[in-house]
């Protein structure tokens, strides 16, 4: 019996050990009004809630999966992960297969991949890792080397075309140059730089993202055509008031009138049919998931553990600003999900794996320090 | 020291340094957060009223319901417009990618040929990108059904139940009728200088001609709307509340549609015209022009095809020549100038000349038809023997100022006012007339000369068929005239009310009623001993009438032989007439083109038009050519 208790017990551990209470509940919180959500946004038609649910657990075991490894092996994933991304974003760019006007996908005969979300977490890892190598003697060309291994993913991504992408991804490197201590005035300095680039960047994007910039700026310049998703979900958010117009009752929504609607502009479903109300609890949602990750960043025991769990955080925060911002119309259109909310399992495995980095992080700090 | 020197290591404040970043971080979010809150308060506490009131916008339309046309109905409640039902399939262009690749698969499925395509082009040219134009119209069950099952596959295709017009007696009157159209530009023109616009939102079909034009606004009715709620495709979901459309009036003619008909068929392959007219009212009991065209192949956009057979066609059949076409008078002349002769005193009844056969004025010899003359003549047998040497010397005497100030006031050489659109003007020719007409001095001056051959309806005169109708139909009512119309009343279709039209003179002309009296008599005698006699013998009623003659091309010095001469080149025959001569109950004038003499081939057809309308008498067949006719014909 005590055999059997003991063993009862450890398999307990085993599985719980190394999960953070806090992350997980908040997480499930949101996972659950996404769930809500998504079958408001679809049940008139293709009913897309237990594909979510399934996209859903299983990320949430891939979390449980990488919440097991300890910070010092996921070090060691740290290069060949951003080698291996490098080198698919480069067949990409040489081989890809072109969807809707973009080059993202790589044919890799059985199915195809999207290399570029694997830099979404392969790019601060690598950065953290290379942080910490050199922790002892950081010089400023460390920080060009840095620079250079973000930049490179970044342009790649970018040229694709997939503008939403190579910003999370060079947000989350610079997360990591940013909490490793890259000095204020470099960073006022490349900010002044790229104000002043900005002219000449406006020449390298793509007309779509000059448009997007443009209707943003006046979205009613263009009503029927790149206007049409921000008016639309400007229309369902302001439309929903204070309280709402009630789950499955928004009339922007299930009129069809939202592009998007279960995907990206997931968000304007929401605030429709919950108003204000409910959207202020999503933010305070948001806000303590950012919250429990910056402490589990501030109690890391190592630098690469710190670094990575920081930069994580803030990309979760970096999603969630965007999404939101483009749908109420004060960031461009840009193509990110809105973090757990959003249908979509790559997206979800992704946003997991960040998670159960934090988690091993915060779980397997005591066994460091001992 | 080292240390000191490196900018980007202080290891000791490692930690410390990450951790005030950390913090600086949480204060970044939560002013981002801040930000984004504020902006869902401005959207959704500031700004909900509008941003609500665009959500209702978007989702609910008003969609128009059309009424339907008003009916149009002859004197005996004859339906001669009307609505039927039926379906279409109806393609809008703007929400078609590939519009030849759409047309293509459909035809697979339902049959488009090739004469549809050219239709559907033509429709598109002329409307907006917007508008479902038909692609085929009357549908089969069965062919909607095959459709309907395969709708989807057909964004921007559908099948609608549309009201079409049908003019049931198809080419029977429809110069009156007129026909509707598609709405083009210069319709909304119309539409909106009549600030009727959003009455006709909805409405895809105008008055293009005839009654159908002229009373379009009473024929419409007012456009009813249904709130829906629609979908981003613009698919209506739901109907959330319905105001019912009003039916357009029905109009009710004067015209009588089988005198109408027995009329058309009169003509049978001729060319030309006949206006009948109620002297007491006004009312146009037939406005025959001939040949006719078809109506109902103008409702659903007509094909090129049958366009280009009507344009085409030497006979002109899209031409009202009742109202349009402009005809020398001929001898129909001849009476309104002895009653302006008595009126101003120029001549008496008993008054007599001596016609030798012709007329000699300025060193030309104006010659009269009869070799030898008609002998002495006075006012009566100048009438009833259509004399012209008589009024070669009347036109002269008279001057051409007081021959048309009176035939002015016959309503010559001026538009009636008849209520369809398209009259012409005609020629009243005077001074002037000619001062405005011609551009060079020298064809300004009006010669005494002309004067003479204005007499008997020759020269510069020109009067359209209805032009002459309505003056017979003045003298047969004493010279009272009433503006011609061919509806009677207008009924509302709502109230039942029914609004008359012209039920009052537009003028009395101060005629003598003996001087009206004497014509009268004189034209009495031409259908009993004179140029008329042949075809009104035996008739069961008393008639007057007047033949007539109009030079199409003038011979010099032969003798017109209508056998010699080229059918387009022969002379036009004109009657006119009235009956019962003592309470003129019709008055018409016809005109046959090209028809030769007017006793001949006019004066026929005005006794099968008395016979029917006076004595319900159908005629037994075309009236047989009579060569004797020929002898008393001027």
């Amino acid at each position: 019996m005590i055999v059997w208790r003991d063993l009862g017990r450890r398999l307990w551990h085993g599985t719980v050990d190394h999960l953070d209470p806090p992350l997980l509940i908040i997480t499930a919180a949101i996972m659950s009004v996404g769930l809500a959500t998504v079958f408001s946004a679809t049940y008139d038609s293709n009913n897309r809630l237990i594909a979510q649910f399934v996209n859903m657990a299983v990320a949430l075991g891939l979390m449980w999966g990488v919440a097991q490894i300890p910070p010092q092996k996921l070090m060691r994933f740290a290069v060949p992960l951003y080698v291996l991304g490098l080198i698919l974003l480069v067949l990409v760019f040489l081989f890809g297969v072109k969807v809707n006007g973009a080059r993202r996908w790589l044919n890799i005969g059985i199915t195809r991949i999207q290399p570029s979300e694997i830099m979404k977490l392969a790019m601060p890892l690598m950065l953290a890792w290379y942080f910490h190598k050199y922790e002892a003697a950081l010089k400023l060309r460390h920080y060009a080397v840095a620079a250079l291994l973000l930049v490179v993913p970044f342009g790649l991504v970018a040229k694709q075309p997939d503008l939403g992408t190579a910003i999370l991804i060079g947000a989350a490197g610079f997360y990591v140059l940013f909490f490793a201590g890259l000095q204020w005035k470099v960073m006022f300095g490349l900010a002044a730089a790229g104000a002043g680039a900005a002219p000449f960047l406006w020449h390298v994007l793509h007309d779509y993202q000059r448009k997007r910039i443009l209707t943003l700026i006046d979205p009613t310049s263009d009503p029927l055509g790149s206007g049409y998703h921000i008016i639309q979900s400007t229309i369902a958010i302001g439309s929903g008031g204070t309280t709402g117009k009630g789950w499955l009752q928004g009339t922007q929504t299930h009129l069809e009138f939202i592009p998007e609607k279960h995907t990206d502009f997931i968000f304007a479903v929401f605030g429709e049919e919950w108003g204000l109300l409910g959207n202020a609890v999503l933010l305070l949602l948001y806000l303590l998931l950012i919250g429990r990750g910056l402490m589990i960043a501030a109690n890391a025991s190592t630098l690469f553990a710190r670094l990575l769990a920081g930069s994580i955080t803030l990309s979760l925060f970096t999603y969630a600003f965007i999404n939101m911002g483009m749908v109420t119309g004060v960031m461009p259109v840009v193509g990110v999900p809105l973090p757990f909310m959003s249908y979509g399992g790559t997206a979800l495995a992704t946003l997991c794996t960040g998670l159960g980095i934090l988690m091993s992080i915060q779980t397997h700090r005591m066994l460091v320090k001992k | 020291m080292r240390r000191r020197h490196d900018p980007f290591h202080h290891q000791d404040g490692d930690l410390e340094r990450f951790r005030f970043r950390l913090g600086f971080a949480a204060v970044a979010v939560l002013a981002a957060f801040a930000v984004l809150f504020a902006r869902f308060v401005w959207l959704q506490v500031v700004q909900h009223d509008y941003y609500t009131t665009r959500a209702e916008g978007n989702r609910i339309s008003l969609v128009p319901v059309t009424p339907n046309r008003g009916v149009i109905v002859d004197r005996n409640g004859v339906v001669l417009a009307r609505n039927y039902s039926a379906f279409t399939l109806e393609i809008t262009p703007s929400r078609v990618h590939d519009l030849e690749a759409t047309i293509d698969a459909v035809s697979e499925l339902i049959e488009v040929q090739a004469k549809d395509r050219k239709r559907f082009k033509k429709l598109m040219e002329e409307s907006k990108n917007f508008e479902s134009i038909p692609i085929r119209t009357r549908l089969t069950d069965k062919e909607v059904a095959t459709f309907a099952a395969n709708r989807f596959r057909f964004p921007g295709v559908e099948v609608k139940a549309r009201l079409f017009r049908q003019y049931p007696l198809g080419d029977i009157g429809s110069h009156a009728l007129g026909y509707i159209g598609r709405v083009n530009d210069r319709d909304l023109e119309t539409i909106a200088k009549a600030e009727q616009e959003a009455n006709y939102k909805g409405t895809d079909h105008f008055g293009k001609t005839g009654l159908e034009q002229k009373y379009e606004f009473h024929l419409h009715g007012q456009t009813g709307y249904e709130e829906v709620e629609v979908d981003a495709g613009g698919r209506a979901v739901r109907s959330l509340s319905r105001t019912p459309p009003v039916p357009g009036n029905n109009l009710m003619l004067t015209l009588d549609v089988k005198l109408q008909q027995i009329t058309e068929q009169a003509f049978g392959e001729r060319r030309g015209a006949l206006v009948a007219i109620e002297p007491e009212t006004g009312g146009i009991l037939a406005l025959v022009s001939t040949p006719t065209f078809d109506p109902n192949l103008f409702v659903d956009g007509i094909r090129s095809d049958d366009w280009d057979a009507y344009n085409n066609d030497p006979d002109k059949p899209m031409i009202n020549r009742a109202i349009y076409g402009a005809y020398p008078p001929g001898s129909t002349f001849k009476p309104f100038m002895a009653l302006a002769a008595l009126e101003t005193g120029k001549r008496t009844p008993q008054q007599t000349i001596s016609d030798p056969g012709f007329y000699n004025f300025g060193g030309h010899q104006f010659r009269d038809d009869k070799k030898g003359g008609h002998g002495s003549v006075d006012m009566y047998k100048s009438i009833v023997h259509s004399c012209d040497t008589y009024y070669y010397m009347l036109a002269n005497d008279m001057g051409i100022d007081n021959i048309a100030n009176f035939m002015g006031q016959m309503g010559l050489g001026q538009r009636t006012g008849i209520d369809i659109e398209g009259e012409s003007e005609g020629v009243l020719p005077s001074p002037a007339w000619k001062k405005k007409r011609f551009k060079k001095p020298e064809q300004q001056k009006w010669y005494a000369g002309e004067t003479i051959s204005i007499g008997i309806g020759q020269g510069y005169n020109a009067y359209t068929p209805l032009q002459l109708a309505l003056a017979t139909a003045t003298l047969a009512n004493d010279g009272v005239m009433f503006r011609p119309h061919i509806v009677k009343y207008v009924t509302d279709s709502k109230s039942g009310e029914k609004t008359m039209v012209e039920p009052a003179p537009i003028r009395h002309v101060p005629l003598k009623q003996q001087n009206i009296d004497v014509i009268k008599k004189a034209m009495i005698g031409v259908n009993k001993e004179g140029t008329g006699a042949r075809a009104f013998a035996g008739a069961e009623y008393e008639s007057a009438g007047k033949t007539g003659t109009a030079q199409v091309y003038s011979l010099k010095g032969e003798k017109y032989e209508a056998g010699k001469v080229k059918e387009r080149m022969r002379d036009h025959a004109l009657f006119i007439a009235f009956a019962p001569a003592d309470k003129p109950k019709i008055a018409l004038a016809v005109l046959v083109e090209n028809g030769g003499f007017g006793a001949q081939s006019a004066a026929p057809i005005a006794r099968m038009v008395f016979d029917y309308y006076l004595l319900g008498k159908l005629p037994k067949g075309a009236a047989p050519e009579d060569e004797k006719a020929l002898e008393a014909e001027e």
